[in-house]
């Protein structure tokens, strides 16, 4: 880089002393931007800039408003130059879209730029561009069509995008590759806001994938890694084609245009990486197809620049992510030793962020570098620290925590950023509840730490749990009272001191506890502490919340006699109060110090906390509902849905309809008197950073049973241990090698060691177990879920024709293979161009066949097939004439139970020159009957006959996640008498209509069904007018295409029910508005409303 | 993804800014607040932790609590005067973004004709035009330096051929005007050059 601010340097002198060096004609100072920009900076102040800036703004405004005005570049530049600095230039933004819209293709250049700047994708104005847009798009000028699509994957409306979709999509097939390149981005733009509206054109992504041109490929690469990443088991057939591209690109194939500091497209490779990692993730099989090439990148991958790192990187995160493969994994752990010990920082970061990722399945790697470690604990440099601090997170167990909290809390007390502040804290707290061992102590003084560090920062979450463990307790009634005690120890000198300075939250804490267990200590008088706790009440800074627990808990404390003045004034001074919740504690707290009586039955002591059962779909309220609905008021809709219908109809937005809809939930949360533990809410922040989900409670009442052992294990580290535990010492000579540091032991150094063993314990004694089965508690949270692996399993094994995967689209590969050598060749020799481009195009050719064969065109189709009974029908048997084998004798071969019920029509699947391939589909009441024909047509040329037998095969299919279409892609293996195997591939679609059951339902069953689904969708149809009344007809008609059960019809209205198979209900409402069907769908599964709704317009289209 | 880009000097000023997504007020805080100021807020936050980071400590730093959560990054480079920020989500390589800014400002160096500070404030919209060559819509478009400045090429020869007659005589009275250039440099901050070293040796 150096180079680049030499010359910087260089260049100054020249521009200062205004030679003619062509670099100084740059600086138009002739232009009112230089005039801005040089007054700008003589001015000394804020507020003069501002003046400044407003009296340009005005001046540009005037001349922007002028007719023909001819220098609106330059005003826009200047335009530009005022909101970058921060100040409005709304009067511009008509302007900027007058001018993309109107200008010559350089002061569109300059509009279509600003207009990118000033607005976002929801601004109104935006839809003033969208004509703009479209006749770009449709120009002969490619810069035009550039600007466009630059654009349109800028920002575009969401509701727009079908009005210029055809177009963009049609810029795929464009000869110019930087269109189709930008084509393909745009289409992943879209992608990302409105997947719905792009799933037809998933096999055209395809298409881009076997670009001949690179450049297009790895834009595609985006989408992939992004579909890849929602569904990787819709993907996993294109595994071998990442694979060969990868190795293509590895083995140096491309061009070297495509070169950076002598690697190989760098970027694509990061890519291509990536996208192998979320496919080999879980999945051994496909794991395996990866192995060569991963070796191979790592090789080739010499450590000699930056970018190289960058690839070894993303290489060491595919190995460890991917099924493990032990020689790979060698490797990788070498490289991330030769990161982590690099003097380059950066390298040394990511070389934590590596130690990090793989320290669950290999923490004897963390082992090795223990001293590194323990040096970036100390660096200087904050990042790497709080790295450090999440590496040695991970490696927490029982016998290490007390010295790793004791880090990040000393990081906590320097850190200034707030994010940082509160994970950490999370993060504390979390270790903290996990392992509160035998030190009571330990345990409350951390806690006490995390509230008044964290302050009102933190998730809400740990003061709940914090609680929840203090009373639900232990299994020892003794450990119980000890902590509890301790808790209220800890808490009255803090009281007595300045309790004005703890944040709110932990003012809440500390009142509850006491209220609970102050009667613990026994020389403390209840009055003392409810003077203490009204003291908090006087407090300026305490908010309502605090005050309504402080009063909770002197409800909880008086006892009337002596104590009862201090009461009645509090209860007197906020049973007035203006806040609602306030007033009732305080009413509670005058009744309740009145009656003991009441007051023991309400608030017994010492109560086991008793499990309460939450209806969180409010069922008991049904009644009302209904009765409400009855009386005619109208049915609950969510917020999103009201809010979409009043942008639709354009109403005014209200603003207080959001805002009102919160519930307060502290307020609730003091109702009862376990609340406040059992309503926790989970924070958005924790989910982020920690996979939480399948973690036991380990401090909960049956998993502190569970670590027992370890707790044992513990009491003994409390003594100054020996420098290397005994299981370091098994690790031996590896360590001495990687270390050399240790034999001479300086002061310093020793104190290292001394921290690397307390930091360190533990771990060693896991590191004998094997790589990836261990069995201590603490990983099971860092597990992968095995998720997706059955469903997976089922997919893969969805022939059970061929015991074989199914294989890839060969011809994509090839295909991959030839363009790429083809464009080197090329480039090498020019005089067969001609002749390679022909082979090109045909090669192209194949692909789009190939493509369209492969076709899987929803990303959410996942047809998990079910193997009923397979070769049922007919054994070989001769046949005169295979070649016009008719649709009518299949027929005869279809299963006898099935002959009975209607099927779809034989369509061929494919074929060669051995294997015939037929299909249709059985609609049975509680299943979808897939049968699949296959017909020898083998000759035999010993024998001269054509045999040809049928063999058919029977699949039942059922859905998982619906789609407009399903597809079931297979593959069928077979053997030739000579013994070599082939397979031949086939691909079934299957529209979601076929699946579709009626339902039966009762109104009352419907209208209870149709409040407690979530997932909607709303539209117009159109009606059917014949001589019908025409609701009716419409309703028939989609009854008879789909198979749908009418309800109820009422007057204009009517509702109809269907589901999925056996399975997933679709609730439709349907209403005749001003000519129109408007109709409603609800169902409990996200896309099932979307893809119907699909299937209803084709089905009204088609009458 | 990249969510944004940001390019300021040693101050904090402004350079270049691009958005890739639009950042949203936090919903609490419903006072009147535009968008543009919430960008604002973005730059001064992400210059206040670019700026007091030395230059031997890493170029990349977490969560900034404006732009956004813990999947979110902020890559740096300090070039002289400059800071080239990328605020980049999980689905971009760390050490893969440090590279795409060398290459950017690589690539404003070659069609700039030694880049600096000076030709980023005159030039905003060309600098734009380049990035866009690069990022597009927030996703890497092109890492190929020859094919950019390529691409930036064809537009700036439409420009010649439109501007015509008219801008040579422009350039001519610029040629003139810049005679009083000497007091630019010294109120433009770039008096530090010397001071700051280059963020990154050559790897």
């Amino acid at each position: 880089m150096s180079d680049v601010v030499e010359k910087t340097l260089t260049a100054l002198p020249s521009l200062l002393s205004l030679d003619s060096h062509p670099g100084s004609a740059k600086l138009s100072s002739t232009s009112k931007l230089g005039n801005l920009i040089r007054g700008i900076t003589e001015l000394t102040s804020k507020h003069e800039e501002e003046k400044l800036i407003q009296h340009e703004l005005l001046a540009i405004k005037e001349q922007v408003s002028s007719p023909n005005t001819t220098m609106m570049k330059e005003l826009m530049v200047r335009s530009i130059y005022c909101e970058m600095l921060g100040y409005e230039a709304s009067f511009s933004y008509i302007h900027a879209i007058k001018l993309a819209q109107q200008g010559t293709v350089l002061e569109k250049r300059v509009g279509y730029l600003a207009v990118s700047l000033f607005l976002n994708e929801s601004h109104e104005l935006l839809l003033l561009l969208v004509n703009t847009v479209l006749k770009d798009l449709q120009s002969t000028n490619l810069i035009e069509v550039c600007m466009a699509l630059t654009v349109v994957s800028q920002m575009f409306p969401k509701d727009m995008i079908p009005a210029i979709l055809p177009l963009v999509e049609e810029k795929l097939n464009h000869p110019k590759e930087i269109i189709r390149r930008k084509a393909v981005l745009a289409l992943y733009k879209f992608y990302l806001i409105a997947p719905n509206q792009v799933q037809h054109i998933h096999n055209k992504f395809r298409k881009a994938l076997c670009d001949k041109d690179p450049g297009v490929m790895t834009a595609s690469l985006h989408i992939y890694l992004q579909m890849i990443q929602e569904n990787p088991e819709a993907y996993k057939d294109l595994t071998p084609s990442f694979v060969t591209i990868l190795k293509q690109v590895v083995g140096g194939k491309l061009p070297m245009d495509f070169n950076y500091h002598t690697v190989p497209a760098p970027w694509l490779q990061i890519q291509l990486l990536r996208i192998l990692s979320l496919l080999g993730k879980n999945d051994q099989s496909t794991s395996e197809v990866m192995y060569e090439v991963l070796d191979e990148s790592l090789q080739r991958a010499e450590m000699n620049h930056n970018i190289t790192y960058a690839i070894l990187y993303e290489c060491v995160k595919c190995i460890y992510t991917i099924h493990p493969k032990s020689d790979l994994l060698e490797k990788a752990a070498k490289c991330i030793g030769n990161f982590v010990l690099s003097p380059k920082i950066n390298l040394k970061y990511l070389g934590l962020k590596a130690l990090t990722y793989v320290v669950q399945q290999d923490p004897k790697l963390a082992l090795q570098h223990q001293m590194t470690i323990i040096e970036c604990l100390d660096h200087p440099d904050l990042i790497i620290k709080r790295e450090t601090l999440e590496l040695l997170f991970r490696i927490t167990n029982g016998q290490n925590v007390t010295v790793i909290v004791e880090k990040m809390l000393e990081f906590l007390c320097i850190s200034e950023d707030d994010h940082t502040t509160i994970d950490l804290v999370g993060k504390v707290a979390e270790l903290a509840e996990k392992y509160p061992l035998k030190y009571n102590e330990w345990f409350i003084e951390t806690m006490n730490t995390v509230f008044s560090l964290g302050g009102d920062m933190m998730q809400p979450d740990i003061p709940n749990s914090f609680l929840k463990l203090l009373s639900e307790g232990f299994d020892s009634v003794e450990e119980d009272r000890k902590l509890r005690l301790f808790a209220v120890n800890s808490y009255i000198p803090l009281l007595r001191g300045e309790p004005g300075k703890l944040p709110q939250r932990f003012l809440q804490v500390i009142s509850w506890v006491l209220g609970e267990y102050s009667h613990l200590r026994e020389d403390l008088e209840p009055a003392e502490v409810l003077s203490l706790l009204a003291k908090l009440l006087d407090m300026k800074n305490s908010s309502s919340e605090t005050k309504s627990w402080v009063l909770m808990a002197m409800t909880k404390l008086c006892k009337g006699g002596a104590d009862a003045s201090v009461t009645q004034e509090v209860s007197e001074t906020y049973s007035s109060s203006l806040d609602t919740v306030l007033r009732q504690r305080a009413h509670e707290l005058q009744y309740l110090s009145q009656d003991p009586e009441l007051r023991a039955r309400v608030l017994p002591r010492g109560a086991k906390p008793e499990t309460l059962e939450v209806d969180s779909s409010l069922s008991f309220l049904d009644r009302f509902v209904s009765e409400a609905l009855a009386a005619g008021a109208a049915p609950y809709k969510p917020p999103h849905q009201r809010q979409e219908e009043l942008d639709q109809s354009k109403a005014l937005s209200l603003e207080p309809y959001g805002l009102s809809l919160p519930i307060s939930m502290s307020s609730c949360s003091i109702t009862d008197r376990q609340s406040p533990t059992l309503l926790s809410m989970s924070s958005g922040l924790s989910g982020d950073t920690l996979k939480l989900d399948g973690i036991k409670r380990v401090w909960g009442r049956e998993g502190y049973l569970a670590q027992r052992e370890p707790v044992e294990e513990a009491a003994q580290v409390e003594v100054p241990s020996p420098i290397q535990s005994p299981g370091r010492q098994g690790e031996g000579d590896s360590l001495h090698s990687q270390t050399p540091t240790q034999t001479p032991t300086p002061e310093p150094e020793q104190e290292k060691q001394q921290l690397a063993s307390s930091l360190f314990v533990g771990l060693a004694s896991q590191s004998s177990v094997s790589l990836m089965g261990k069995s201590e508690p603490m990983p099971q949270r860092f597990r992968r879920k095995a998720k997706g692996q059955g469903l997976g399993s089922s997919f893969i094994a969805n022939e059970q024709i061929s015991s074989s995967l199914i294989s890839p689209p060969s011809a994509v590969d090839n295909l991959l293979c030839n363009n790429l050598l083809d464009s080197n060749n090329a480039s090498e020799l020019a005089e067969q161009t001609s002749q390679l481009s022909q082979s090109l195009t045909t090669a192209n050719g194949t692909c789009h066949a190939e493509a369209e064969l492969t076709e899987s065109d929803t990303k959410g189709c996942n047809p998990a097939l079910r193997r009923d009974n397979c070769v049922v029908a007919a054994g070989p048997g001769p046949h005169n004439d295979p070649g016009r084998l008719t649709e009518v004798c299949l027929d005869s071969y279809l299963p006898a139970e099935l002959s009975g019920l209607s099927h779809s029509e034989i369509a061929p699947l494919c074929a060669n020159q051995s294997l015939n391939l037929s299909a249709c589909h059985v609609q049975k009441e509680d299943s979808l009957i897939l049968v699949v024909f296959i017909m020898n047509s083998s000759e035999s040329a010993i024998q001269q006959i054509r045999l040809v037998s049928i063999t058919v095969g029977q699949y039942s299919l059922t859905v998982k996640r619906p789609a407009v279409h399903v597809e079931v892609v297979g593959t069928v293996s077979y053997q030739l008498p000579a013994g070599t195997s082939q397979s031949l591939q086939f691909s079934y679609k299957v529209p979601l209509t076929s699946f579709i059951r009626p339902f039966v339902v009762s109104t009352e069953e419907y209208g209870t069904m149709w409040l407690s689904f979530s997932h909607d969708t709303k539209q117009n149809l159109t009606l059917i007018n014949d001589n019908q009344e025409p609701l009716t007809a419409t309703l028939n008609a989609l009854k008879k295409k789909l198979q749908l059960h009418v309800v109820e019809v009422i007057g204009m209205e009517g509702i109809v029910a269907c589901r999925l198979l056996q399975d997933l209900p679709c609730l439709m409402h349907c209403r005749v508005n001003a000519g129109w069907l408007a109709v409603w769908l609800r169902s409990p599964v996200p896309d099932l409303p979307d893809c119907l709704i699909y299937h209803c317009q084709r089905a009204l289209q088609s009458l | 993804m990249i969510k944004a880009i940001l390019i300021f000097n040693n101050h904090g000023k402004p350079r270049l800014i691009r958005f890739y997504q639009y950042f949203h007020q936090a919903a609490q805080d419903t006072s009147y607040c535009k968008a543009e100021d919430m960008q604002q807020q973005i730059i001064r936050e992400t210059f206040h932790l670019v700026s007091k980071r030395d230059d031997n400590v890493c170029n990349f730093l977490e969560g900034g609590s404006l732009i956004g959560g813990s999947d979110y990054k902020l890559i740096y480079r300090h070039y002289a005067t400059l800071y080239f920020v990328f605020c980049v989500d999980s689905s971009e390589s760390e050490l893969g973004i440090l590279d795409l800014i060398q290459v950017f400002v690589e690539t404003l160096d070659k069609c700039f004709e030694n880049v600096c500070e000076l030709d980023l404030i005159f030039h905003m919209d060309k600098v734009h035009y380049i990035l866009q060559e690069v990022v597009m819509g927030g996703m890497v478009l092109e890492t190929n330096m020859n094919e950019i400045v390529a691409q930036v090429e064809v537009q700036n020869r439409m420009e010649k051929s439109e501007g015509g007659l008219s801008a040579a005589p422009a350039r001519a009275v610029s040629a003139v005007k810049n005679m009083n250039l000497p007091e630019i440099p010294r109120n433009i901050n770039i008096g530090d050059i010397n001071i700051k070293v280059p963020s990154l040796s050559p790897f």
